[in-house]
């Protein structure tokens, strides 16, 4: 318990004091995770919206199989993106690799068949009940797509969230394509990492607490967002 | 909501490919694959703003094992490589993986134990007769065993000692597989025995019970040295800005700065480049 007390103040220290490098590594956790989200929206949306709409043969192989994906070890997709952000692989012109580019391209591939998969059953549910009148003008489906995502607000958010939860919280993917190096791609959790490695465990902790706050902080901003936006 | 979902993840996008491009147009830098033992004591953090300083060149490390970093700059994925086991750098070189090969410092390394000591080696100076008495005595130790310079100095001791560790990990010889601050705190939190290098063991500050039991054989002599990745195999390394930091390293300054760097009075790294041939 005095562990814990001893982090809590460490933490409020840091926040009082608007610690320069705790802004950037904030401002930098932030950044990465919100743009591997907003990018796995764009594809993850209509892709999710298109497995509710078209019945396809094989449509069940691929729930089946991006069901699986939502449980890839981060540590792995940290890998195969850097064997492929490398110099000597395939992406290596590019220049990507120990960037904050990097660690947005793995942190999208891990959101985004979780953000699918919620998103496909945030639509199911709408789908049904309202499939036929969306389609009775003789609409196309593509054309009910984005009516459908319409009416299935909160369920969206949810998934949007849980991949920013994802996002936010992982260290194994990031801490191979970014490298951790200090003032360009070090975040909060590999900043917690370095702190543990360091045995300075009330810093580690500390900065554990404000990760969380964070979290807190962006899940109670999309509520607030929402509920705005659907008051009448 | 999707309307202003979207707007709000266009502007987070494009504010991060401004970000991006603000960052790529500043200060010119160069990529150094390095060692834990380098950054997590401190060294880095008091000798790089003295180089970007002197040379307006940023420098951005990569931390990891000895053996991660040569690899990282086998693939070309850096410019330096600065990192402390001789018999594999010199392997880099000769392979044509890196060029100009320049010692540059050097501590050395410690057994810490428990201050209980089960296996009665502290106060002892000759290190393979300690690891030979913790062996006997099938008292924990904990083992990198990441492939780092700690890691193969320590299988190096074991072979002088002519202790095969590989049948009994697992039992009191522990393999962690992880950086030299993890595996401290593993033997804190196990009373285990393991080697550090000195300037990681003087910066970590989750010791516990542990304390140095065995120091001063000169088998725990610990030289660091730095090489350019060899721009003739990966021509995008920056061999330019790259050779100016190898070349301040070595240089007086370099060096007196490296040995300026002190913890509670005790100076972590010994430059010796003037040393090197």
């Amino acid at each position: 318990m005095s562990d814990l007390a001893q982090a809590s103040a460490v933490a409020l220290a840091l926040i009082f004091r608007l610690d320069g490098d705790l802004l950037r590594i904030v401002r930098l956790s932030l950044g990465v995770s919100l743009t591997a989200v907003a990018i796995a929206g764009v594809i993850s949306l209509p892709l999710g919206a298109a497995l509710a709409v078209y019945g396809f043969r094989g449509r069940r192989p691929v729930i089946v199989i991006l069901n699986a994906l939502m449980g890839l070890p981060p540590v792995v997709v940290g890998l195969v993106v850097y064997l492929l952000l490398s110099r000597s692989g395939p992406l290596g012109m590019l220049g990507l690799l120990f960037t904050p580019a990097a660690m947005v391209v793995a942190q999208t591939v891990l959101v985004t068949p979780i953000v699918t998969v919620l998103v496909w059953r945030a639509v199911s549910g709408p789908w049904t009940a309202y499939g036929d009148a969306l389609l009775v003008d003789g609409a196309s489906r593509l054309r009910a797509i984005p009516e459908l995502l319409a009416m299935s607000g909160a369920g969206l958010l949810t998934a949007l969230l849980a991949g920013f939860g994802r996002a936010i919280a992982e260290v194994g993917a990031i801490i191979i394509v970014g490298g951790n190096i200090a003032g360009v791609t070090r975040t909060m959790t590999t900043d917690i990492a370095l702190e543990t490695s360091k045995g300075n465990l009330p810093l580690a902790l500390a900065l554990g607490i404000i990760l969380i706050a964070l979290s807190v902080g962006v899940s109670a901003a999309a509520f607030l967002l929402a509920n705005w936006r659907t008051r009448p | 909501m999707i309307a202003v979902a979207r707007r709000a993840a266009l502007a987070v996008l494009l504010a991060a490919l401004l970000a991006a491009a603000s960052a790529r147009a500043g200060t010119p830098y160069i990529i150094v694959a390095s060692t834990t033992s380098t950054e997590q004591s401190g060294l880095f953090g008091h000798l790089l703003p003295a180089f970007t300083k002197a040379s307006g060149i940023a420098v951005r490390v990569v931390a990891v094992g000895t053996g991660q970093a040569l690899k990282i700059g086998e693939r070309g994925d850096c410019d330096v490589v600065f990192v402390h086991d001789k018999p594999s750098e010199l392997k880099f070189v000769a392979d044509g993986f890196g060029v100009e090969r320049h010692e540059v410092m050097y501590n050395d390394f410690v057994l810490v134990g428990p201050a209980a000591d089960p296996a009665k080696v502290a106060g002892g100076r000759d290190i393979v007769a300690a690891f030979r008495k913790i062996a006997a005595a099938k008292a924990p130790f904990v083992s990198r065993g990441d492939d780092s310079g700690t890691d193969k100095a320590e299988k190096r001791i074991w072979k002088a000692a002519g202790i095969d560790v590989k049948p009994v990990s697992g039992t009191w010889y522990r393999d962690t597989g992880s950086g030299m601050g993890p595996t401290l705190n593993t033997a804190a939190a196990m009373d285990g025995y393991t080697l550090s290098d000195r300037g990681t063991w003087l910066s970590f500050q989750n010791r516990r019970d542990l304390k140095i039991v065995v120091e001063g054989d000169k088998r725990l002599f610990n030289q660091y040295g730095v090489m350019l990745v060899n721009p003739a195999r990966h021509p995008a390394v920056k061999q330019a800005l790259g050779r100016r930091f190898i070349d301040w390293l070595v240089s007086p300054q370099g060096q007196h700065t490296i040995a300026s760097y002190k913890i509670n009075g005790q100076q972590l790294f010994f430059p010796n480049a003037s040393d090197s041939s």
